[in-house]
């Protein structure tokens, strides 16, 4: 089934002050697919994620060249309303990181400052949101105490949960099982798989086993570059590029 | 041969160490003593709720008491929002340059000026030019400027222990910087700019010299922020200094210090109570 594209990418250069992050990035990211990044730290993974939602604005002194489109509209575009963006495309980080304050109100902080405040609606969405991060059956008792009492685990499917609420239409997951034990690990990944058929995921994998699980294309990157892409079968079983069949196959990284 | 020395260094570092805790606490306990001693038997409730009559020779303080705390409440309603919008600005709306450095240089030219220097500018501004007379809105503008400096710093300092990743979360799910800064940095900066809040309560309660300056010395019930009033430690100041009365000096001193605990007592006790709501 083809399938159109939702981002676009195109040479896509990224510096932090003289340090290029990323370097001439082309890439093409389908409606509805889970897409997986991989690659050694500091090869601009995450620098690739926040840069589509332009969470890269944050520090100080960064620069930009080429263009990424969602949807066929430059998200760099100076008209471009940062609020809007960084609702229709959502980040979980890779560490839990609950707000001080209940379960409840974590998720429902999202749509509130989107100027959702009625307590009704606001009491489905949080709901709902919790249900699709297959959290809502743990914490369904306990909604008003504080989210910083949940295991790791349930934090960061909180984290899910909390990016849901806003009905995004692109989850950046930037490893979201680090530091989760494999239990967590099964229920965050089991979740993404139901999460994949209603949006498009970006998913820097905690491993390569995780992408080839969960994925349907992956990528690879290395050093800022992008070494390849294809399906996940295709990647991971025969690379085209060796330093990926290194990489797959730990001879480094 | 290097072990009995050890041992001995070992030793005196411990005595020294415990002398130095030790007197300072002896040090606390001796005013608290000598005050509490020579005042607490003057305090009944006549003392408290009561005008004082011949100079304060006789009756209560209770006009000393609503001065004090008009006065404070006035330097902290003046001081808070300033001091948490600079910090917020500080850490939030700009990063290091000229203008910061110039504020924060600011701010710790502000915390070095001696009191005197503040009330006699509060003299001059409020009560002269402003032309608002030796009032409660004078004292306590003046105080306002003198405790800035500490709210700024601790409520800075409380924004900048709140983890980064909060403002990237905030900011992640749509929040602009208002939204952020209202639902995230502040509640969780909260504890820290109550602490300095307090720290300003205190210096409030305790000051003299500029509020004799700027708030006069009237022993009348006040009865607008126009009013000239006389805080209990300028009451005290006054009894003593003037030899009016000793007893009547160290019952106000009393009655001073058992306010205070009770103000940071309620005040810790909220505090944890926040706190513990967050966790």
């Amino acid at each position: 089934m083809p399938q159109e594209d939702k981002i676009v990418i195109k040479d896509f250069n990224f510096y932090y002050q003289s340090f290029q992050a990323l370097h001439h990035i082309n890439l093409n990211i389908r409606s509805r697919e889970i897409f997986a990044i991989f690659g050694p730290a500091r090869s601009g993974k995450s620098t690739f994620l926040k840069s589509l939602n332009r969470l890269t604005d944050l520090i100080f002194g960064t620069e930009h060249t080429g263009t990424i489109l969602l949807d066929g509209v430059d998200v760099y575009d100076p008209k471009m309303d940062l609020t809007h963006l960084r609702r229709r495309v959502g980040m979980v980080f890779d560490l839990p990181t609950p707000l001080p304050m209940s379960i409840f109100n974590n998720v429902a902080y999202g749509p509130k400052l989107s100027g959702l405040t009625q307590q009704t609606r606001l009491a489905e969405t949080v709901e709902k949101a919790l249900r699709s991060a297959v959290l809502w059956d743990e914490v369904k008792d306990r909604l008003h105490t504080s989210a910083l009492r949940l295991s790791g685990g349930q934090q960061q499917r909180l984290c899910i949960a909390r990016v849901l609420a806003l009905e995004p239409e692109v989850l950046l997951l930037d490893d979201p099982c680090s530091g989760l034990d494999p239990v967590s690990t099964a229920s965050i990944e089991e979740t993404l798989r139901g999460l994949g058929k209603q949006y498009t995921i970006l998913l820097v994998p905690h491993n390569i086993q995780q992408a080839s699980r969960v994925a349907d294309r992956a990528s690879f990157f290395l050093n800022g570059e992008l070494i390849e892409e294809g399906p996940v079968y295709q990647i991971f079983a025969r690379p085209r590029d060796k330093r990926t069949e290194d990489y797959i196959t730990g001879r480094f990284g | 041969m290097s072990y009995p020395t050890r041992y001995i260094t070992q030793g005196l570092a411990k005595v020294l160490i415990w002398v130095s805790a030790l007197s300072t606490i002896g040090v606390m306990v001796l005013i608290l003593l000598q005050v509490l001693v020579r005042g607490l038997p003057a305090l009944h409730l006549q003392f408290f709720a009561g005008l004082p009559r011949n100079m304060g020779r006789e009756g209560g303080i209770l006009p000393t008491i609503v001065g004090t705390f008009a006065l404070t409440a006035v330097a902290i309603l003046f001081a808070t929002p300033l001091g948490v919008g600079t910090a917020v600005f500080l850490r939030e709306y700009t990063r290091e340059s000229r203008i910061s450095q110039l504020i924060r240089f600011g701010t710790d030219c502000l915390a070095g000026v001696p009191s005197i220097i503040f009330g006699l500018f509060g003299f001059v501004f409020f009560v002269i030019y402003l032309d608002m007379g030796w009032s409660i809105l004078s004292g306590g503008l003046t105080l306002a400027a003198m405790i800035l400096p500490t709210i700024i710093s601790t409520a800075e300092e409380a924004i900048k222990g709140i983890p980064p990743s909060y403002r990237e979360v905030s900011y992640s799910l749509g929040g602009t910087k208002w939204q952020t800064v209202v639902h995230t940095i502040l509640p969780s900066a909260l504890p820290g700019i109550f602490t300095g809040v307090i720290l300003g309560v205190g210096r409030s309660i305790g000051e003299t010299a500029a509020i004799i300056l700027t708030a006069g010395s009237s022993l009348m019930m006040p009865t607008s922020l126009f009013s000239p009033i006389r805080t209990m430690s300028v009451h005290f100041y006054i009894l003593a200094r003037e030899g009016i009365s000793m007893n009547m000096a160290y019952a106000t001193g009393a009655a001073l210090i058992l306010l205070v605990l009770f103000v940071n007592t309620v005040a810790n006790w909220l505090l944890n109570r926040y706190i513990r709501h967050q966790r």
